[in-house]
């Protein structure tokens, strides 16, 4: 484990290093920006429309992250050989992927932290001056702590989406990784469909395909509660735990499947 | 006494191949002893299968078949590499992490204690002479000065057993000359270097024992007096101011006569030519002796005559085919 987590730390450096923090700025202009124009073009809505804006893109960015620094982590070392040194320490293969992707959610982390403390900051900006009164019929209050609920579940969704991107990068080229990852990510979206596929295609054997796919492939509507939140909507702890709950069990089995395969792989 | 390093009818095939896949045979039975203590020389030409042995050995590759152990242990024992450094060929590194950053991961990966690591790390930079560039990012640094910090890592843990691919690879004279300084250093510390290299002379320089590969095949190994033919092969004799009348006696006794400069000559005597009696009738007749040399085998020549015997057909492939002969296989350093 200690060797997993000497790995962590060596990702999260690199990544700084890698300007890959360099979004933050342009997830800070935009916000900012996006809150002085919003803030002359609408009437009491602003601080709605900043919310929306604030979490999308905060799950935008992140996955970015997600998919294009998950895709390379492993390939780009494997590629570029610098796994080799590496791997002639005393380590398991196991160590280094899992390392990997613990690095990964730290720098992930440190984004979505940064990104929701501006978040915060310009929603705060934007509640000065604003009379009780108003403040008071807006659905949820400017300073909501449930948008933490919706920024949590963004996280669960990136780590999962970065799960993803990990196994692929095992055997695949980041190209290809970058394909698969990006289209289970779309087709997790509509999981829900695939559910009753055979009522909306009319086909038995579509609904046991759909149906099948719904058991295989991850929900990841289910880590969006952002609208929710933006219009003052409870979201359950328990709605919570169990989300988390199914994205933990779901990134641990494409861990193990990670796992497997690169023990297996020649170097060539 | 346990060999440092060993390997058993180690083979190991690689598809080749999008659609249907054939295998291609890398390494074919290599059996091979290193002694704990000795400079061994793994030799070849390229594509030989010298990388691929290096490979197995820290198992970055898996054998198709056969064995191999690394201080009476098998390779795939993860904590026998506590005591094995490795450098590969034409290492690479983190671009944004410095030299010290990296020795400092891979301390910590070796669990080297953390109140002796800093000095462990700045002590290896100094030694490779990359001090005073360690807090230079690596994707600053040349190809020779990355070829330093491969050697810096792969020394990090003060190993038993240090597996070198290629070691001179992009270093300088001077650099070259540093390394095989450092080899000879190792050995007298008591640790094993098993380098591969196919530059000959680093191998005549350091190897007390060296095997020589060619198509994945042992095409020789052994200790290098042994191995070449280090009985006089005959005698070269530079000499000047030999009157003509002589010199031209002499070229009907010898093998050859080679003009050097107008008035200096090489003469080319078969082993059992008896210089020491020709000296004596050149000198006699006014001659000067430059210089007298036997005439042996060097690692160059065997290098080439055993590469040569491997032959010129194809590399074993496919594990389904007929068995036959193996050339060289079997013969145990």
């Amino acid at each position: 484990m200690t060797a997993a987590l000497s790995v962590a730390g060596a990702v999260f450096r690199e990544s700084v290093r890698d300007r890959i923090f360099y979004n933050l700025v342009l997830f800070a202009v935009l916000l900012v920006g996006a809150s002085i124009v919003i803030g002359q073009l609408t009437a009491g809505q602003d601080v709605k429309i900043i919310k929306d804006l604030g979490l999308s893109a905060t799950s935008v960015f992140g996955l970015f992250i997600s998919i294009f620094v998950g895709i390379n982590i492993v390939s780009k070392e494997v590629e570029r050989r610098s796994v080799y040194p590496l791997l002639a320490k005393p380590i398991r293969r196991s160590e280094f992927i899992i390392g990997k992707y613990v690095g990964l959610l730290l720098t992930l982390l440190m984004n979505i932290l940064v990104m929701t403390v501006a978040l915060y900051s310009v929603l705060f900006w934007l509640k000065r001056g604003v009379p009780e009164n108003i403040q008071g019929a807006w659905d949820a209050p400017a300073m909501d702590p449930a948008l933490l609920k919706a920024i949590g579940l963004i996280y669960v969704d990136l780590a999962l989406v970065t799960a993803l991107a990990v196994l692929f990068s095992t055997y695949s080229s980041p190209m290809l990784s970058a394909v698969f990852t990006v289209c289970l990510y779309v087709v997790g979206q509509f999981n829900e469909d695939l559910k009753r596929l055979d009522q909306i295609v009319g086909a038995p054997a579509a609904g046991i395909i759909g149906k099948a796919c719904y058991y295989v492939l991850p929900d990841f509507a289910k880590f969006d509660v952002k609208l929710a939140v933006v219009h003052g909507v409870t979201v359950s702890g328990g709605y919570m735990l169990w989300t988390t709950a199914y994205a933990a069990a779901y990134i641990a089995a494409l861990l193990f499947g990670a796992c497997v395969i690169f023990s297996r792989r020649d170097f060539k | 006494m346990t060999p440092a390093i060993r390997t058993r009818d180690l083979t190991k095939d690689f598809p080749v191949g999008f659609w249907r896949p054939r295998p291609y045979r890398a390494l074919d039975g290599l059996s091979i002893e290193v002694a704990h203590g000795e400079v061994f020389g793994f030799l070849g030409p390229n594509g030989a299968g010298k990388t691929t042995t290096l490979k197995l050995l820290m198992q970055l590759v898996f054998p198709t078949s056969g064995e191999a152990e690394i201080l009476g242990r098998p390779v795939g024992d993860v904590s026998i590499r506590h005591r094995i450094g490795y450098l590969p060929e034409n290492p690479y590194f983190y671009d944004h992490l410095t030299a010290e950053e990296l020795l400092t991961y891979y301390a910590r990966l070796f669990r080297i204690d953390p109140s002796s690591r800093r000095q462990r790390v700045t002590a290896i930079l100094d030694r490779l002479g990359i001090g005073a560039e360690r807090r230079l990012q690596l994707r600053k640094f040349s190809k020779g000065m990355l070829q330093r910090v491969g050697i810096a890592q792969a020394l990090l843990n003060e190993p038993d057993v240090i597996v070198l691919d290629e070691p001179m690879s992009g270093l300088d004279p001077l650099g070259r000359r540093d390394v095989r300084a450092l080899i000879l250093e190792l050995r007298d510390q008591g640790r094993t270097v098993f380098f591969s290299s196919h530059i000959l002379s680093d191998a005549e320089a350091l190897c007390s024992r060296v095997a020589i590969l060619a198509k994945g095949r042992l095409a020789a190994a052994g200790r290098l007096s042994d191995l070449q033919e280090f009985a006089v092969q005959g005698w070269e004799l530079v000499v000047s101011g030999v009157p003509p009348d002589v010199l031209d006696r002499v070229r009907r006794r010898v093998r050859s006569v080679t003009s050097i400069t107008r008035d200096r000559y090489s003469i080319d005597l078969a082993a059992d030519g008896h210089p020491e009696q020709l000296l004596g009738e050149l000198t006699a007749a006014g001659a000067t002796l430059i210089a007298l040399n036997p005439i042996r085998e060097t690692l160059e020549d065997l290098f080439v005559r055993r590469v040569s015997e491997m032959g010129d057909g194809a590399r074993p492939a496919a594990p389904t085919r007929e068995p036959r002969q193996r050339t060289g296989r079997g013969n145990v350093a």
